[in-house]
């Protein structure tokens, strides 16, 4: 019984089990990110970023078509402008890092929508918005998994300088100079993981398997190492479930991962270690 | 005025320096040398640009005029206000820890001696079994005692402090200012802002009392004199937004 729910979908239908593969290897390199990007109080970001990506997608669908090397390629030189943009304004002059943001964002976005609008392709919003998930190619599945490689080894690489940046950054700009490097290394990180993902869940919902699961880590441990892991396992759960839920009950894939990483949130909002339930059920305070 | 630089080779040198913000200056015309291993503090009024003067000694502040010539090898600096997040998950341990990337580098892995060194200054600071827990479960002045440890582990010949003993307790200040002793016993060179007096008198051999220009720089006993902060109060941190261009030779 358990075996037909859980296993079956994916043994007996190939586009499963690429959609399998694909998610898991969007967790693995997403969710870390999504921690990081919470310490950082940076937590929009990811979200801007993506609005950011959107129109190098499009652009690249309109010069390359439907190629998965166009698309790729406008949403990271889009996405890499607007982080090295953003992050040069910010340490160079007074307009903190999300102003700076914001006004790269918002022209890369109104760029994107008037080439759109000026163009007579006709471009799959829904699918660069909400993504393919079932629909992944060999070449898609590659670079989704290459990416989360690169980004699983980077962030091992840089663990320190990263922790480091979040935790206090004059003092890391006291005993590095490398500190810009993580910065802006970690926002190209960003930028690469968006766009690997928006294949699969599109610009939009991809932000969900970053964050979520990095908001719900948060509500369980207290230790940064060990909440990266909580959060690569939030995801992975995520993914999988939601994948059979829209197996089951005919729904859309993407919003389906996207709403049980949700309701994993919303659980550990109430029920886990630093959640409310611990916080409103009085326990006996302690000697000392 | 300055203290002559009697030392063949001082570790820091202000050679008439000028530090400031949009060309109004902070620090005026200050020369002066410090000999290695000086324990030194800074006094003198709010705006009289004791702060301005650490941040240009730790190279966070490029001088208007002037020059720092600074021959320490290993340089820690203790800002007035951290930018430490006091709510990052780490946990003490780890937050000493921080302290070797100075030596470390960002890569590097850590010896089975470099954890007993942290574990060795937490207990000196007084943290001892506080090891796991996390940074922001702590007082403001276990955190200084923290902040304090990691500056051990830092290691460094010039250790730069400004008012360390802000809004601290009388007993946290008196552990704290063992340290600063045990320091200047090793060898180091400590320079702290401070403006107790009374704990200056006691503890700081030398005093330099800044009110954007220097006051006095000389032993305490001939600084902290009544008249010479009375000076100090006189220079008022008026801010002229039409000052004329500053005239006086180098």
């Amino acid at each position: 019984m358990l075996g037909e729910v859980v296993i079956t979908p994916f043994a007996e239908y190939p586009f499963m089990a690429r959609a399998l593969v694909g998610s898991l290897a969007i967790s693995l390199g997403a969710a870390p990110i999504g921690v990081f990007l919470m310490l950082r109080r940076m937590s929009l970001i990811g979200d801007a970023m993506a609005h950011a990506i959107l129109p190098g997608a499009a652009l690249g669908f309109i010069l390359g078509g439907l190629s998965l090397g166009a698309m790729t390629l406008g949403g990271l030189a889009a996405g890499f402008g607007v982080a090295l943009g953003s992050g040069l304004v910010a340490r160079s002059t007074l307009v903190k890092e999300d102003m700076a943001l914001a006004a790269f964002y918002l022209m890369s976005l109104a760029l994107g929508v008037t080439l759109v609008s000026a163009s007579r392709a006709q471009i799959d919003v829904l699918a660069l918005l909400f993504g393919s998930i079932l629909a992944l190619d060999d070449a898609t599945l590659v670079l989704i998994v290459a990416v989360a490689s690169v980004t699983l080894a980077l962030l091992a690489l840089g663990y320190r300088g990263l922790v480091m940046e979040c935790l206090d950054p004059g003092f890391a700009a006291g005993v590095s100079r490398a500190g810009p490097l993580f910065h802006l290394g970690f926002l190209a990180l960003v930028v690469l993981n968006l766009v690997a993902g928006f294949h699969a869940l599109g610009t939009l919902l991809v932000v969900g398997i970053m964050m979520l699961p990095a908001g719900t880590a948060r509500l369980w441990s207290d230790d940064v190492a060990a909440m990266l892991g909580i959060a690569v396992l939030a995801a992975l759960i995520a993914n999988i479930a939601g994948l059979l839920l829209s197996f089951h009950a005919g729904l859309a894939s993407g919003p389906a991962i996207i709403l049980v990483a949700g309701g994993l949130y919303l659980a550990s909002l109430v029920f886990a270690p630093l959640g409310l339930l611990r916080r409103y059920l009085p326990r006996r305070h302690l000697e000392a | 005025m300055a203290d002559p630089a009697r030392d063949a080779a001082p570790l820091l040198a202000f050679h008439d320096l000028t530090l400031g913000y949009d060309r109004h200056p902070a620090v005026h015309h200050l020369t002066g040398a410090i000999a290695p291993g000086a324990l030194m503090a800074i006094a003198g009024p709010n705006g009289g640009g004791k702060s301005t003067l650490l941040k240009a000694i730790a190279g966070r502040l490029a001088p208007l005029g002037g020059r720092i010539e600074n021959r320490a090898a290993r340089l820690a600096y203790m800002p007035q206000i951290a930018d430490l997040s006091r709510d990052f998950p780490i946990s003490v341990l780890d937050l000493a820890l921080t302290g070797l990337c100075g030596r470390r580098g960002m890569f590097g892995g850590l010896a089975r001696a470099e954890r007993e060194a942290a574990r060795a200054a937490i207990e000196a600071v007084g943290l001892h079994g506080f090891e796991t827990r996390s940074i922001r479960t702590l007082s403001g002045g276990q955190l200084q005692r923290l902040l304090f440890a990691r500056l051990m582990l830092q290691d460094a010949d010039l250790i730069l402090l400004d008012e360390p003993f802000t809004a601290i307790d009388a007993r946290t200040t008196e552990d704290l200012v063992a340290i600063i002793h045990r320091w200047h016993g090793e060898g180091r060179t400590v320079l702290a802002v401070l403006h107790d007096l009374p704990l200056i008198r006691a503890h700081f051999p030398k005093t330099l009392l800044l009110a954007r220009d220097p006051v006095g720089w000389g032993p305490t006993p001939a600084i902290l004199t009544e008249s010479r902060l009375a000076a100090a109060r006189a220079m008022s941190e008026a801010f002229d937004r039409f000052a004329p261009e500053c005239t006086r030779a180098a």
